[in-house]
C-alpha cells in the first residue's frame, strides 16, 4: 500500500489494477472428471504391470544363496565357547560346508548377515565420534562425550576409533573353499572396494602428521575394550587400507537401518579359473574365524552369496508390489469407470 | 489496557472518597492522582524485549517449545539437535516480535498525539495553552466549540444562557444526538472572567474512579454552601463541546482515571470459530501426543527388559537406569522427536495468510468507491475466514444506506437553476417542463412549491449570505424542502412562530400559526400560516391514501390523475407524498383555535381530544399533487440483500426508525416480498401481550407442533443452543422497539429467537443501540452461528463491537462505526463482495490450508512412531535432523502458503452467481473436528505406506555395485524424499487453481529440497562441521540407485491413490454444490458475462406510503417551542435517564435527535432557549481518541 501514498487527486486511494491484487491471475483450474482420471487409472494400471513383470524378471534373473552359520556344522562349539566372556581373547575357527547347486553367473558378493543385532538404536548410533575418525587432531586425543562409555579405557587413554558401534565391529573372518574335482581350491575375494567412495576418501582419514607413522600418530591412544589388535594393525599390508580407512570398519560403521541386515565382506576375484564365469556349482566350505558372539542377543549369523543387477540384490518386494498395485488399480479403474457409467456420465447429479 | 485496568483497580482499593479544591495543585498533588497523559502502548524500548517475549511465552504453543528446548538440553533425553527447536521458535519469535513492536509504535504514536493536544488552562490567573498531559486534577480549563473534553470536567460556567453546553458523546456510549448539561448557578456566576474563576476556591468530594458513564456523585462546597453534584454537571473525556462557544470546567479524573479510558479495557479481543476450534484440537494434539508416547514409552520398557538387557554388551546402560527409568526418559525422548503434531509454524502460517487475505480486501477495486475516494479497508487482519461462515447478518438502519439524491422524478436533462442565486448547486432535476411552469407563474404550481416550502420542520442556517445549510429530519423531508428551494420557493428561516421565505425572489414572511405535527397514526403533517396578504391558509401533506380521504369533492377529477401517477410512481419504487392545502376563514380558525386551546390543557385524553380537533380541520381539502421521492438506497442493496438471502444467511434489520419507514424500506430493498407468506408485526405494549403476539406467530408458522415446547440441545455446562428448525414458507417478522424490550426479557427471549430464527427476515425497528447489542449476544448466546453486524452511525456502534464481526460503512454519519468494526468500505452493496467472495474464499483457503498443514505434519511424525517398533523404541528419527528442522519451514512452507493465498474454487463472477456456495462455510463443512479426524486417519495410511513401503523394498536390498544402501542414512533420505514427493503431490490434489506462483512454489520446493540436501551432505559441509553433517554422500550414492526412485514412485502412487479414488467417486455420486458450479464452470470455458444489473426490483404491489416525512415528532414541537400544541422535552430526563435501561421506558433513539415525543414535563429553563440558535447539525468529527 506504500506505494499509493505517492498518488493525489481524486482517485489517490484507488487501487492499482493488477492481476495480482485484484486476484486476476491467469491460473490453470484441474478437476478430477472422467475423462481425466479414468484414462488416468488405466494407464497408472498398464505403467504399474509393465514394470512389475519387468522388475520380477530382473530379480529372478539374480541367484542368492543363503547360510546361517551360527550353531552350524562345527560353529556349534565355537558358539558354546563364546558364550563364557572370560573366553573373549580365546580364537576359535570352525568350517562349514554348503552345496550350490547352480553355478552363480557373473559378479557374486560375498556378505555377511546378522539379524537382530539392533545398529540402529538412537544411543548406539550416537555413540561415535565423526570428527575422530575423519583425522581431526584434537578429537583423536579427546574424543566426542557421546563414546562414553567407550571413549576412555581403564587406564584413561583416548579410545581410537571410540564409540559403541566402532567397538562392536564384527569379527568374525571367513575363507571360503570350492571342493571341486581338483581338490579345495580357495575362492580368491577382493576385500577392498567395498565401502562407498565418499566413505573411504572423504568421510574416513586417518590423521596425519608429516614423517610420522601411522603407529606413531596413534600412540597415546588406546584399542576398543573389544577389539583383539589396535587400529593401526587393521590390515599391515597395505597403507590404504589401515587405520580409519579400513574397508571393514568402515562398512560397519555405515549403521544399518534395521535390526538384521548384511554386509559386503567381499568380491569375487574372477582373473582365475574356474572362477571367471563366477561360482561354479558343487560344494563349498568355510573356514570362520569365529570371534563375534551374538548369543547375547539371541541373534543369527549368515553369510549371502548372491549376484546382482542393475536393480540390486534379489528383493522380490518391489516387483510384486508393483503388480499388486497394478491389479489395485486397474480394479478400482473398473470400479470408477462403473461409476461413472451409471451415475456420472448423462450429468444428472451434475445439474441443480 | 489491562495494565491500566490492573493499576486502577489497586488504586480503587485505596482511594474511597475523591477529595479535590479548584485551583490548588499543591494541596490536590498530595493526593497523588493521575494526571491526564494516557499511555496505551504496552512497551518501552527497554521493557519490549523481556516483556514482549514472556507475553509470547504466555503462548501455549510457545511455551511448549520452550520446554522442548529444556527437554533437548538434558543429554539423555535428547533426541534431536537444539537446531531442530530453536530455529522453527526463534522464527516465530521474531516475527510476532516484528508484528508487535510495529503495533506498539502505533500505539505510542496515538499516545503521543492525544497526550500532546493543548487545551486552555488557567494557571496564576490566566489562561495559558497547555498540552493534555500537563494538566492535574483540580486545574480549571477552558473549552470551545467543537473541542474534545480534556478530561473529566466538572461544568463551571457556559457560553450558553443558563449555563448549559451541548455535548455529543458519541465515543463514549456511540450515540450521537445531543445531551445537555448544566453548570450549578453558583458557578455559572463565575463567566468568563479569569480573576473569578482563579479565586474560585470550591472544594469537591466525590466517588472514586469507576466506569460508570451514566452516574456520578459528588459535593461541591463553595462559599460555605454544600451544593450536590450529579451526572448533569459532568463532562466527561471523549466527549465533543457542541453548539457551545466556550465553558469553563473543573478537572476531576484524569487520564487514566476518566471514565473513558477506565471503560477502554473492555473491548475484547475477537477470535474466530477456527480459532476457538483449533485450540480444541492442539488440546486434543497434546493429548494425542501424551498417548502416542505412553505407548512407545511403554514399548521401550518392555523391548529394554526383553532385548536391551541383552544387548547391553555392545550398549552399556548410563549406570543405576533400569528398563523402567529408560522408559521414563525415552517418553520424553519421544515428546521431542513427536513434537512435529503441535504446529508451531501453523500459527505463524495462519497469521501471514489471514494478513494476505485482509490485503486483499484493502486492494480490491470492486470495493473501492470513488465518488469519496474510500477503499475498502480490513481493519482487523486476523478474522477473514470467518467473513466465509456468516449465518446471522445484523444490519443497522437500512435507512441509512440510502443515498441522499432524491429525485422528483426521471428525465434526462439536468435542469439548469442559475435563475435562482439560493439555489442548492448539488440538487439535480430533469424536468424541464417543471421549472418553466414555474417560471410562467402558474399559481397551481405556485402554491405546490409554497407547500413544500412551508410545511415541514426542517431548521436552516445561513452562515453566510445566500448559503443555506437545511438541518432536516430525514433526508427525504430536506429533499423536499431542497426541491422547492430550487424552483424559487427558498426556506430561508424560521422563528417559533413565523417561516421566511423567498418565493421567486420576493422575500415574504408567514406567520406560524399552528403545527399539525406528523405521527404515525395520523401520517400526514400541517401547517396553518397567515400570508403576509393576510391570508390564512392550511397546508397539508401526508400519504396518499390519507390525503384522498380528506379531499373536497371538486378534486375528484385531478384525484384520478394523480391516482393513476402515484400508482405509477410506487410501481417504481417511489415512496410517494400527496399534497393539499385550503383556504380558511378567519372566524372559524380563532374559534377552532380556541377549542385547540382548551383541549391542549385538559388533563385527561388530551391526546384523542386534539387528534379530533386535527380532523376537523384537516377536511375538504383541495389537491395540489403529489411528489415522489426516489427510495435511493444505495446502489445494489436490494440486490446485495437479495444475494445474502440466497446464500442462507438470516437477515436481521435493527434499525432506530420508525416501524412503518422500517416496513417500507424492508419492502423497497426486497427484505420483506410480498410473496411472503406471512408478515409478523409484534407491537405489543406489555410482556402478556409480546408473548401471545409471537406464540400467535409461532402457532400460524408450525401449526402443528406444541409451540412451547423449545427445540434446544444442551452443549456442556448448561449453555443450551437452539437448533435451525425448517417452517414451509416464508416469514418476516417486524418488532418494534417496546415489544422488543419485553421479547429480550429473560423469560421470553428463547421463544423470541426461536420464532424470529424461523423467519426469512427480521425487522426490528425504534431499537436503542443497546438493545441492537442485545439483540446479538441473544443471537451469540443460543445460535451457535457467526454474527455480522453493519452500520455506519454511532448508534450502530455497540451492534458491531457486540457481533462477531462488525463492518463499518464510512460515509455520511461520521467514523465511529468505522473506527470500532474489523471491515469498513464505502457502499453498502460491498458487504456481499465481502462475504461472498472474500470471505468465502478466505475460509476456503483456511480451511484448505489446515487440513494439509495438519496432514502434512502427521504424516511426517507418524512415520517416526512406525519406526520405533524397528529400533528399540529407542527415540532414533527417521529422518535427518535437518530435514526435520526444513520441513516445515523451508520444503513445503512456501507451497501450502501459495495455496492459501491465491485459490479459489470459481472466480468472483461465478460466486456472485451462485450464492448457494456460500452455505457450507456455515455449516463449517471444510474444517471440523470431522474433517480433521479424517485428516488423521489419511495421514495415519499415508504414514504407514511411507514406511513400510521404503521398509520392505529396502531392507534386505544393495546397490547395484553391491555396496550398502539398507543403512540408516539411506533409508532416511528414501523415507524423507518419499515423504516430500507425497505431501506435495497431495497439495497438487488440494489446489484448484494453479498459478504461475504456485507451480513456481511447488517446483521450486521440490528443487530446493534437492539443492539444500545435495548441499548438506556435501563434502564441504562434512569436513566444517563433522558431528553436524554426517550424512555425507548419502545422497549421492543412494539417488542414483533405480531402485530408489521406484520406491519413490510406488509411495506416491499409493499415497494418492485412495484420495483420487475418493473424490472421483464422490463428485461422480453426490457432488457438493462446489463441484456442481466447478463443473459449470468447465463446461462454460469461458467465464459468463457479468450478471445485467437490474434497473430496479419492481413491486408487485401498490404498496406505497406516505412516511416520507421524519420519522419522529419532536421536531414539531421544537418548532413551534411551547407555544401550543404540546410543549417542548428537550431530552434532559429522557436522553439519559432511558438510554440504555430500556426493560421499561422506551426511549426513541437516532433521528430523534435527543428529543422525546412523549411530551415530557416540561423543563422550565428550555422555553427560555432560542430554537433557532439550536443548530442542530451533526459534524463529521475527528474522533481521534
Amino acid at each position: 500500500m506504500g506505494k499509493g501514498k505517492g498518488k493525489s487527486g481524486p482517485l489517490a486511494r484507488r487501487p492499482d489494477n493488477s492481476a495480482f491484487k485484484q486476484q486476476r491471475l491467469p491460473a490453470w483450474s484441474p478437476m478430477l472428471t472422467a475423462n481425466t482420471v479414468l484414462p488416468f487409472f488405466y494407464f497408472m494400471a498398464l505403467i504399474c504391470m509393465l514394470l512389475g513383470v519387468w522388475l520380477l524378471l530382473t530379480v529372478q534373473s539374480t541367484q542368492e544363496v543363503k547360510m546361517d552359520y551360527t550353531e552350524a556344522g562345527t560353529c556349534d562349539k565355537c558358539f558354546e565357547k563364546r558364550k563364557n566372556a572370560s573366553n573373549a581373547a580365546q580364537t576359535c575357527s570352525c568350517t562349514v560346508g554348503f552345496n550350490i547347486k547352480k553355478a552363480l553367473k557373473g559378479d557374486v558378493f560375498f556378505y555377511y548377515g546378522l539379524q537382530n543385532f539392533h545398529q540402529n538404536l538412537r544411543r548406539y548410533m550416537d555413540s561415535r565420534d565423526d570428527a575422530q575418525m575423519v583425522g581431526k587432531k584434537r578429537n583423536l586425543k579427546n574424543p566426542s562425550s557421546y563414546c562414553k562409555p567407550f571413549n576412555m579405557d581403564q587406564k584413561g587413554l583416548p579410545i581410537a576409533p571410540c564409540g559403541a558401534v566402532a567397538n562392536s565391529i564384527f569379527n568374525d573372518s571367513f575363507t571360503l573353499h570350492y571342493l571341486g574335482s581338483g581338490g579345495p581350491v580357495q575362492v580368491p575375494l577382493l576385500r577392498k572396494g567395498i565401502t562407498w567412495y565418499t566413505d573411504k576418501n572423504v568421510k574416513y582419514r586417518n590423521p596425519t602428521t608429516e614423517n610420522m607413522t601411522l603407529v606413531q600418530v596413534f600412540n597415546g591412544t588406546a584399542r576398543p575394550l573389544y577389539w583383539q589388535k589396535p587400529v593401526y594393525e587393521l590390515d599391515l599390508l597395505d597403507s590404504t587400507n589401515n587405520g580409519f580407512i579400513n574397508d571393514d570398519l568402515i562398512v560397519w560403521m555405515r549403521e544399518a537401518a534395521f535390526p538384521n541386515f548384511k554386509k559386503l565382506y567381499g568380491v569375487l576375484y574372477r582373473a582365475n579359473k574356474p572362477f571367471t564365469n563366477g561360482l561354479p556349482a558343487g560344494n563349498y566350505s568355510i573356514d570362520i574365524s569365529y570371534n563375534f558372539p551374538v548369543q547375547y542377543f539371541q541373534g543369527r549369523k549368515e553369510v549371502v552369496l548372491t549376484t546382482l543387477t542393475w536393480f540390486g540384490g534379489q528383493n522380490h518386494f518391489l516387483p510384486v508390489a508393483y503388480l499388486v498395485t497394478s491389479c489395485l488399480i486397474l480394479l478400482i479403474a473398473v470400479v470408477l469407470t462403473v461409476a461413472w457409467y451409471k451415475f456420472g456420465k448423462n450429468r444428472k447429479s451434475m445439474d441443480e | 489496557m489491562s495494565f491500566f485496568g490492573v493499576d486502577c483497580v489497586k488504586k480503587n482499593e485505596r482511594e474511597l472518597e475523591r477529595k479535590l479544591c479548584a485551583n490548588d495543585r499543591e494541596y490536590n498533588l498530595s493526593f497523588k492522582y493521575a494526571t491526564n497523559a494516557i499511555k496505551t502502548s504496552k512497551y518501552n524500548p527497554f521493557t519490549f524485549l523481556p516483556l514482549n517475549l514472556f507475553e509470547q511465552f504466555q503462548r501455549i504453543a510457545n511455551a511448549y517449545f520452550l520446554f522442548l528446548l529444556v527437554l533437548q538440553v538434558i543429554p539423555q533425553i535428547s533426541s534431536l539437535s537444539w537446531f531442530t527447536t530453536v530455529v522453527p521458535l526463534v522464527l516465530v519469535l521474531t516475527v510476532t516480535a516484528a508484528k508487535d513492536a510495529t503495533d506498539d509504535i502505533n500505539r505510542h504514536r496515538s499516545d503521543n498525539q492525544v497526550n500532546n493536544r493543548k487545551v486552555q488552562v488557567l494557571i496564576d490567573r490566566k489562561l495559558r495553552s497547555e498540552k493534555w498531559m500537563d494538566v492535574q486534577v483540580g486545574d480549571i480549563i477552558k473549552l470551545e466549540n467543537n473541542q474534545f473534553v480534556t478530561a473529566d470536567l466538572l461544568l463551571l460556567s457556559s457560553s450558553e444562557p443558563l449555563n448549559l453546553v451541548y455535548i455529543e458523546t458519541a465515543e463514549l456510549d456511540g450515540e450521537t444526538n445531543l445531551k445537555v448539561r448544566q453548570a450549578l448557578t453558583v458557578t455559572g456566576d463565575l463567566g468568563e472572567d479569569s480573576e473569578k474563576l482563579a479565586d474560585f476556591n470550591g472544594e469537591v468530594r466525590c466517588e472514586p474512579p469507576n466506569n460508570r458513564l451514566d452516574r456520578f456523585t459528588g459535593t461541591l462546597t463553595y462559599a460555605g454552601q454544600k451544593y450536590s453534584l450529579d451526572n448533569e454537571k459532568i463532562l466527561l473525556r471523549g466527549c465533543t463541546l457542541r453548539n457551545t462557544e466556550w465553558c469553563f470546567g473543573l478537572v476531576l479524573f484524569g487520564g487514566p482515571e476518566s471514565k473513558l479510558m477506565q471503560n477502554c479495557g473492555k473491548s475484547t479481543f475477537k477470535r474466530t470459530s477456527i480459532d476457538r476450534l483449533m485450540n480444541v484440537l492442539v488440546l486434543c494434539i497434546f493429548g494425542f501426543l501424551a498417548f502416542m508416547c505412553t505407548i512407545l514409552a511403554i514399548g521401550n520398557c518392555f523391548w529394554e527388559l526383553n532385548e536391551g538387557s541383552q544387548f547391553m554388551v555392545f550398549l552399556p546402560r548410563q549406570d543405576g537406569n533400569n528398563a523402567a527409568f529408560s522408559a521414563f526418559l525415552t517418553f520424553w525422548s519421544y515428546v521431542i522427536i513427536l513434537n512435529t503434531v503441535v504446529p508451531i509454524s501453523l500459527y505463524v502460517s495462519v497469521e501471514i495468510i489471514r494478513l494476505g487475505n485482509s490485503f486483499y480486501i484493502d486492494w480490491d477495486r470492486k470495493m473501492y468507491y470513488s465518488r469519496n475516494d474510500t477503499p475498502a479497508e480490513a481493519r482487523t487482519t486476523t478474522l477473514n475466514e470467518e467473513l466465509g461462515q456468516i449465518k446471522y447478518f445484523l444490519s443497522g438502519d437500512v435507512y441509512d444506506y440510502t443515498g441522499q439524491r432524491l429525485d422528483l422524478s426521471e428525465h434526462t436533462e439536468t435542469v439548469d437553476f442559475s435563475f435562482n442565486p439560493l439555489a442548492d448547486p448539488r440538487f439535480m432535476f430533469y424536468d424541464h417542463a417543471l421549472v418553466e411552469a414555474v417560471k410562467l407563474e402558474n399559481p397551481e404550481v405556485h402554491a405546490f412549491f409554497r407547500l413544500l416550502a412551508l410545511c415541514h420542520t426542517v431548521m436552516a442556517e445561513e452562515k453566510k449570505e445566500g448559503e443555506l445549510f437545511y438541518q432536516a429530519q430525514s433526508p427525504d423531508e430536506g429533499a423536499l424542502v431542497t426541491a422547492a428551494r430550487n424552483f424559487g420557493f427558498v426556506f430561508r428561516s424560521r422563528t417559533p412562530d413565523s417561516v421566511s421565505i423567498v418565493e421567486m425572489g420576493q422575500q415574504r414572511s408567514y406567520e406560524l400559526l399552528a403545527l399539525l405535527d406528523f405521527n404515525n397514526v395520523r401520517k400526514r403533517m400541517s401547517v396553518i400560516v397567515r400570508s403576509p396578504e393576510g391570508k390564512l391558509s392550511l397546508y397539508c401533506k401526508g400519504a396518499d391514501t390519507i390525503i384522498y380521504e380528506r379531499l373536497h369533492q371538486s378534486c375528484n377529477k385531478l384525484m384520478d390523475v394523480t391516482t393513476e401517477h402515484l400508482n405509477e410512481f410506487a410501481g417504481e419504487g417511489l415512496r410517494t407524498l400527496a399534497l393539499a392545502y385550503k383556504d380558511l376563514d378567519e372566524e372559524y380558525f380563532n374559534q377552532w383555535k380556541q377549542r385547540h386551546h382548551e383541549a391542549s390543557i385538559v388533563l385527561d385524553d388530551r391526546e384523542s381530544k386534539l387528534d379530533e380537533l386535527y380532523e376537523e380541520i384537516e377536511k375538504d381539502l383541495l389537491l395540489l399533487g403529489a411528489t415522489a421521492i426516489e427510495d435511493k438506497l444505495q446502489d445494489g442493496v436490494p440486490q446485495t440483500i437479495e444475494q445474502l438471502s440466497k446464500a442462507d444467511i438470516k437477515i436481521w434489520v435493527l434499525t432506530g426508525d420508525k416501524q412503518e419507514t422500517a416496513e417500507n424500506i424492508g419492502y423497497s430493498c426486497n427484505l420483506l416480498r410480498e410473496e411472503m407468506n406471512e408478515v409478523f408485526i409484534v407491537s405489543g405494549h406489555s410482556p402478556d401481550d409480546v408473548r401471545q403476539e409471537l406464540r400467535n406467530a409461532l402457532t400460524s408458522m408450525k401449526p402443528v407442533e406444541d409451540s412451547v415446547l423449545l427445540p434446544e440441545r444442551t452443549l456442556g455446562k448448561g449453555v443450551k443452543v437452539l437448533t435451525d428448525e425448517v417452517v414451509n414458507g416464508e416469514y418476516g417478522l417486524v418488532i418494534n422497539g417496546h415489544s422488543l424490550a419485553y421479547a429480550l426479557e429473560h423469560s421470553m427471549e428463547l421463544e423470541f429467537l426461536r420464532m424470529a430464527c424461523m423467519c426469512k427476515a427480521v425487522i426490528c425497528c425504534r431499537v436503542t443501540p443497546l438493545q441492537k447489542a442485545q439483540v446479538v449476544e441473544l443471537v451469540k448466546k443460543y445460535k451457535q452461528a457467526v454474527t455480522l453486524a453493519i452500520g455506519d452511525g454511532a448508534n450502530d456502534v455497540s451492534m458491531i463491537k457486540a457481533a462477531h464481526i462488525g463492518v463499518g460503512i464510512s460515509g455520511q454519519e461520521g467514523m465511529q462505526a468505522v473506527l470500532s468494526s474489523d471491515y469498513s468500505f464505502a457502499q453498502f452493496r460491498f458487504l456481499q463482495r465481502l462475504l461472498l467472495v472474500h470471505g468465502r474464499w478466505s475460509y476456503l483457503r483456511m480451511c484448505k490450508f489446515l487440513r494439509y498443514f495438519f496432514y502434512k505434519n502427521f504424516t511426517f511424525t507418524f512415520v517416526h512412531f512406525w519406526y520405533a517398533f524397528f529400533c528399540g523404541f529407542s527415540a532414533q528419527t527417521v529422518y535427518d535432523e535437518w530435514f526435520i528442522t526444513l520441513y516445515n519451514l523451508v520444503y513445503t512452507a512456501l507451497p501450502v502458503l501459495g495455496m492459501s493465498l491465491f485459490d479459489q474454487d470459481v472466480n468472483d463472477v461465478w460466486s456472485f452467481q451462485h450464492p448457494q456456495l456460500y452455505v457450507p462455510g456455515q455449516l463449517n463443512l471444510y474444517f471440523s473436528k470431522k474433517a480433521f479426524f479424517k485428516c488423521a486417519l489419511h495421514s495415519c495410511y499415508s504414514s504407514l505406506v511411507l514406511f513400510f513401503i521404503p521398509y520392505a523394498a529396502m531392507h534386505d536390498t544393495v546397490r547395484d555395485d553391491g555396496k550398502d544402501v539398507a543403512d540408516y542414512q539411506s533409508f532416511a533420505l528414501l523415507t524423507q524424499t518419499c515423504l516430500l514427493f507425497a505431501v506435495t503431490i497431495q497439495l497438487g490434489l488440494e489446489m484448484s487453481y494453479w498459478t504461475a506462483v504456485n507451480t513456481f512454489f511447488v517446483l521450486g520446493s521440490l528443487a530446493m529440497y534437492f539443492a539444500v540436501t545435495f548441499t548438506m551432505y556435501s563434502n564441504g559441509m562434512f569436513l566444517t562441521l563433522p558431528s553436524a553433517f554426517s550424512f555425507i554422500g548419502t545422497a549421492r550414492n543412494s539417488l542414483n540407485q533405480p531402485n530408489i526412485w521406484l520406491t519413490v514412485l510406488l509411495t506416491s502412487i499409493l499415497c494418492i491413490l485412495p484420495v483420487v479414488t475418493y473424490r472421483f467417486l464422490f463428485i461422480q455420486l453426490c457432488p457438493t454444490i462446489n463441484d456442481k458450479v466447478m463443473f459449470k464452470v468447465r463446461r462454460a470455458k469461458a467465464t459468463p458475462a457479468p450478471q445485467p444489473r437490474r434497473t430496479r426490483i419492481g413491486r408487485t404491489s401498490t404498496r406505497r406510503s406516505g412516511y416520507a416525512f421524519s420519522h419522529a415528532q419532536g421536531y414539531g414541537d421544537l418548532v413551534t417551542s411551547g407555544r401550543f400544541l404540546r410543549r417542548p422535552a428537550l431530552s434532559r430526563s429522557s436522553g439519559f435517564a432511558q438510554v440504555g435501561r430500556t426493560t421499561t421506558i422506551f426511549s426513541p433513539m437516532g433521528r430523534s435527535a435527543g428529543y422525546s415525543p412523549t411530551g415530557r414535563p416540561q423543563n422550565a429553563k428550555v422555553q427560555d432557549v432560542e430554537v433557532t440558535s439550536l443548530q442542530m447539525y451533526r459534524t463529521i468529527t475527528n474522533p481521534a481518541l
